[in-house]
C-alpha cells in the first residue's frame, strides 16, 4: 500500500504539489493521471524518495518513507521516466547490479535475475548491451530491475511512453498478473486509453492538486461524459497548459 | 558495505568498456609524459653533442688578407669557404658590398656566421694597431649562437696568441696580462644537474593521475545524471554514502593504474636515453619507480574527491570537462610558487599537498635519503583533506541537489 498525505513541494517560486493526497492499495493498479506539469514525476519522486516533501509525508505499507528510511524503500520497486538503463552493461548485469545494490547477495541477485529473465521474456536481449535496446526492450528489462528484490509495491513512471501497441498489451497482461500475486501497483501517464485500460483506480491531478479519483468508469458517470477522455478534460480544465 | 564493492565493481566494468576513458585513461594520459620527456631530452641532447670537433663553415670575404689567420682557423676545424665574387664570380666585390652579401647569406640560411677581413687588416696587424674583423650572424636564431660562441673563442685565442708573442719579443712577461685567474669549480653531481629537467617529472605524474581519473569522475557523476540512471540508483534503498565511496573508489583506481602507468614508462623512456652524455644520472630503477608510486598515491583521493565534488555539482558533463581542465592546472600552482619564491624543501611545507610530493619525488631522484617524518607529513596531510573533502560529496549525494 502506497499512501501519499497531503504533500507540498516548492522548487523556486513554483508550488510544484500543493497538499496531494491518495491512497494507492495492494491488489490494485492505481493510475496517477494528469497533464503535463501536473506533478505526476514530483510525487512519485517523493514516493520512492529521491526528493524529500517540502511538507506531508508519504508512506509505504503505513512506514514513512525517506532516504535514510533503508527497510522501508526495499519494499518497493521503481520504474524511473525513460527507464535509466546502463548502456555499457547487458541486461542481465544491469538487473543483477541493482539486486546487488537491493541488497541481495551474489548468488541470489543471479538466481533472481534468471528468474526474471524468464518471466519478462529477456531472454533473447539477456546477454546484449542496452544501448541498442528498443523502447519495450527498455522498458522490460527495467521492469524486471524493479522487480529483482521482489518488492511488494511498485511505482512505475509513464510505463508506456513510447511503447507500441503490442508492447502495451504484454505490459498490461504483466501487470494483471502482478496484480493477482498481491502487488500494490502505481503507475503515472497522460494517455487516456491506456490508463482506461491498465488501471483499476485513477487518480486525477491537475496544478499539484487531486482533483477526482475513482475507477474510470465512475469518472466517466460523474462527469456525464461520452468517453474518458472527455472525463479527464472535464476533471482538469485548462490548468495543464499554465501549470 | 556490499553496496560500495558492487557500485565499484560496476563502474570499473563499465567504464573498461568505455574506448574513450581507456584511451585517456590509461593510453594516452600515462603515456604523454614519457613521450614529451624522451623527445626533449634527446633534441637537447642531439643538441649538446655539437661540440668543440664539429666542423664549422665559414664563408669569409677576403680571406687572401689574413693568411695567418685563416690556417689558425682551419687548425680549428672552421672549414674557410673564400667568398670573394659576387654573385656570378665574375667581378671582385668592392669594400661597400660586403656587408650586403653577407647579411644575404645569412639571410637565405647560406651560412651560420660570415667574416669578413677589412682592407686595413694586414697594415694595422703589421703597426700593432687593433686589427678589426667583422663577424656576421644572427643573434635572433637560438640554434646559432653556440656556433658564433665557438668562433669568437678562437679567434679570441688567436689574438691573444699574437699578444704573448708580441709582449714576449719586447721582453715582458705574457703572465703579467693575467693578474686574476678564475677557475670554477661546479660542485653538481650528475644526479643534481639531471634535476633541471626530471624536476617536471612529478608534474608529469600528478597530470596523468588528473587525466586518469576525470572520465570516470564525470561518468559516475553528471554523466550518470545526464543518461537518466542516477534517478533510479538513488531509488535503491542502498546508502547515499556507499554510493559515493564505490564511485570514488573506482575513480581512485583508473587514477592509480595511471599513476602506476606513467611511472613506469617514465622510468622506462629516461632510463633508455643515454643521460651520462647530458652529464647527468637519474635514480630511475624499479626501486624508484615502486617509491614514487607510494610518495604520490596519498595525492589519489584528495584528487579524486576534488573531481567528484566539482563534477557533481556541475550542470553537464560538457561543463564539468571544463572545469576539471581547469582544474589540472592547479596542482602546478604549488609548483610555480615552489619556484618563484625559491623555496627550499622542509618540514613546514609537507603539508602542502604536490607540493610535498614534488619535493620528495625531486629529493628521490637526487638520491637523497628522504626523511620519515616528512614522508609522513606529506602523506598524511593529503589523506586528510582527501575525508575532509568527502564530507560535502557525501552532503551534496544526500540532498537532491544532485539530482539536478
Amino acid at each position: 500500500m502506497i499512501e501519499a498525505r497531503w504533500l507540498h513541494k516548492r522548487f523556486g517560486s513554483i508550488d510544484a504539489l500543493d497538499g496531494v493526497t491518495f491512497v494507492a492499495p495492494d491488489a490494485c493498479i492505481t493510475g496517477l493521471l494528469g497533464p503535463n506539469g501536473a506533478g505526476k514525476s514530483t510525487t512519485l519522486r517523493i514516493l520512492y524518495a529521491t526528493l524529500a516533501a517540502d511538507s506531508g509525508t508519504a508512506c509505504v505499507d503505513g512506514d514513512v518513507v525517506s532516504v535514510t528510511s533503508t527497510e522501508v524503500r526495499k519494499r518497493i520497486g521503481v520504474l524511473p521516466h525513460n527507464a535509466g538503463l546502463y548502456p555499457a552493461l547487458t541486461a542481465r548485469e544491469n538487473i543483477e547490479y541493482f539486486g546487488r545494490l537491493c541488497g541481495l547477495d551474489r548468488s541470489a541477485a543471479r538466481a533472481r535475475t534468471g528468474e526474471l529473465i524468464e518471466l519478462l521474456d529477456l531472454q533473447d536481449i539477456a546477454s546484449r548491451r542496452a544501448k541498442g535496446f528498443s523502447q519495450g526492450q527498455k522498458i522490460r528489462t527495467a521492469l524486471a530491475r524493479a522487480l529483482v528484490h521482489s518488492p511488494r509495491n511498485l511505482i512505475l513512471d509513464e510505463p508506456t511512453n513510447g511503447l507500441d501497441v503490442p508492447a502495451v498489451r504484454k505490459l498490461r497482461a504483466l501487470l494483471l498478473r502482478l496484480r493477482e500475486l498481491g502487488h500494490c501497483i502505481l503507475f503515472s501517464s497522460h494517455v487516456m486509453h491506456e490508463v482506461a485500460m491498465l488501471c483499476d483506480e485513477a487518480v486525477v491531478i491537475s496544478a499539484g492538486r487531486v482533483v477526482a479519483c475513482g475507477t474510470p468508469e465512475a469518472l466517466r458517470q460523474r462527469t456525464q461524459a461520452a468517453s474518458f477522455e472527455d472525463a479527464f478534460v472535464a476533471l482538469t480544465g485548462d490548468a495543464g497548459e499554465n501549470a | 558495505m556490499g553496496a560500495v564493492w558492487s557500485v565499484f565493481a560496476k563502474e570499473f566494468l563499465e567504464n573498461l568498456r568505455d574506448r574513450r576513458t581507456v584511451m585517456t585513461a590509461l593510453l594516452l594520459g600515462p603515456l604523454f609524459g614519457p613521450i614529451f620527456f624522451s623527445v626533449m631530452l634527446q633534441l637537447s641532447l642531439d643538441r649538446s653533442r655539437v661540440g668543440a670537433d664539429e666542423i664549422i663553415r665559414l664563408p669569409t670575404m677576403n680571406s687572401a688578407a689574413a693568411p695567418n689567420l685563416i690556417a689558425y682557423l682551419q687548425a680549428q676545424h672552421i672549414r674557410i669557404v673564400p667568398v670573394d665574387g659576387n654573385s656570378t664570380g665574375t667581378r671582385q666585390l668592392l669594400a661597400p658590398e660586403r656587408a650586403t652579401v653577407a647579411r644575404g647569406l645569412i639571410a637565405q640560411r647560406a651560412a651560420r656566421l660570415v667574416l669578413e677581413i677589412p682592407e686595413g687588416y694586414a697594415a694595422s696587424l703589421e703597426a700593432g694597431r687593433p686589427a678589426a674583423l667583422r663577424l656576421y650572424a644572427d643573434s635572433s636564431r637560438t640554434g646559432d649562437e653556440r656556433y658564433a660562441a665557438r668562433l669568437s673563442a678562437v679567434l679570441d685565442r688567436y689574438a691573444q696568441q699574437i699578444a704573448m708573442q708580441r709582449l714576449t719579443l719586447r721582453g715582458v712577461d705574457p703572465q703579467l696580462l693575467a693578474p686574476v685567474v678564475v677557475h670554477h669549480v661546479d660542485v653538481s653531481t650528475p644526479a643534481s644537474r639531471s634535476l633541471l629537467v626530471l624536476g617536471m617529472m612529478s608534474f608529469f605524474i600528478v597530470l596523468s593521475m588528473l587525466t586518469g581519473g576525470m572520465y570516470l569522475a564525470i561518468d559516475t557523476t553528471v554523466g550518470e545524471r545526464e543518461r537518466g540512471t542516477l534517478e533510479p540508483l538513488l531509488a535503491t534503498p542502498a546508502p547515499r554514502g556507499q554510493l559515493v565511496l564505490g564511485k570514488m573508489l573506482a575513480t581512485c583506481t583508473y587514477m592509480l593504474l595511471s599513476l602506476t602507468l606513467s611511472t613506469s614508462a617514465l622510468c622506462i623512456a629516461l632510463g633508455r636515453i643515454d643521460l651520462e652524455q647530458f652529464g647527468m644520472s637519474a635514480n630511475l630503477g624499479p626501486a624508484t619507480a615502486v617509491s614514487i608510486i607510494a610518495i604520490m598515491a596519498p595525492l589519489i583521493p584528495l584528487l579524486a574527491a576534488l573531481m567528484t565534488l566539482i563534477a557533481a555539482w556541475t550542470r553537464s558533463a560538457r561543463e564539468a570537462q571544463a572545469w576539471l581542465g581547469i582544474l589540472q592546472l592547479i596542482p602546478t600552482v604549488p609548483l610555480v610558487f615552489a619556484s618563484l619564491l625559491n623555496l627550499a624543501p622542509r618540514l613546514a611545507l609537507m603539508p602542502v599537498p604536490s607540493l610535498s610530493q614534488h619535493f620528495l619525488v625531486t629529493q628521490l631522484l637526487r638520491a637523497e635519503p628522504l626523511d620519515r617524518l616528512w614522508l609522513a607529513a606529506s602523506a598524511g596531510s593529503a589523506l586528510l583533506l582527501g575525508a575532509l573533502l568527502l564530507l560535502p560529496v557525501m552532503r551534496l549525494y544526500g540532498s537532491e541537489r544532485v539530482l539536478g
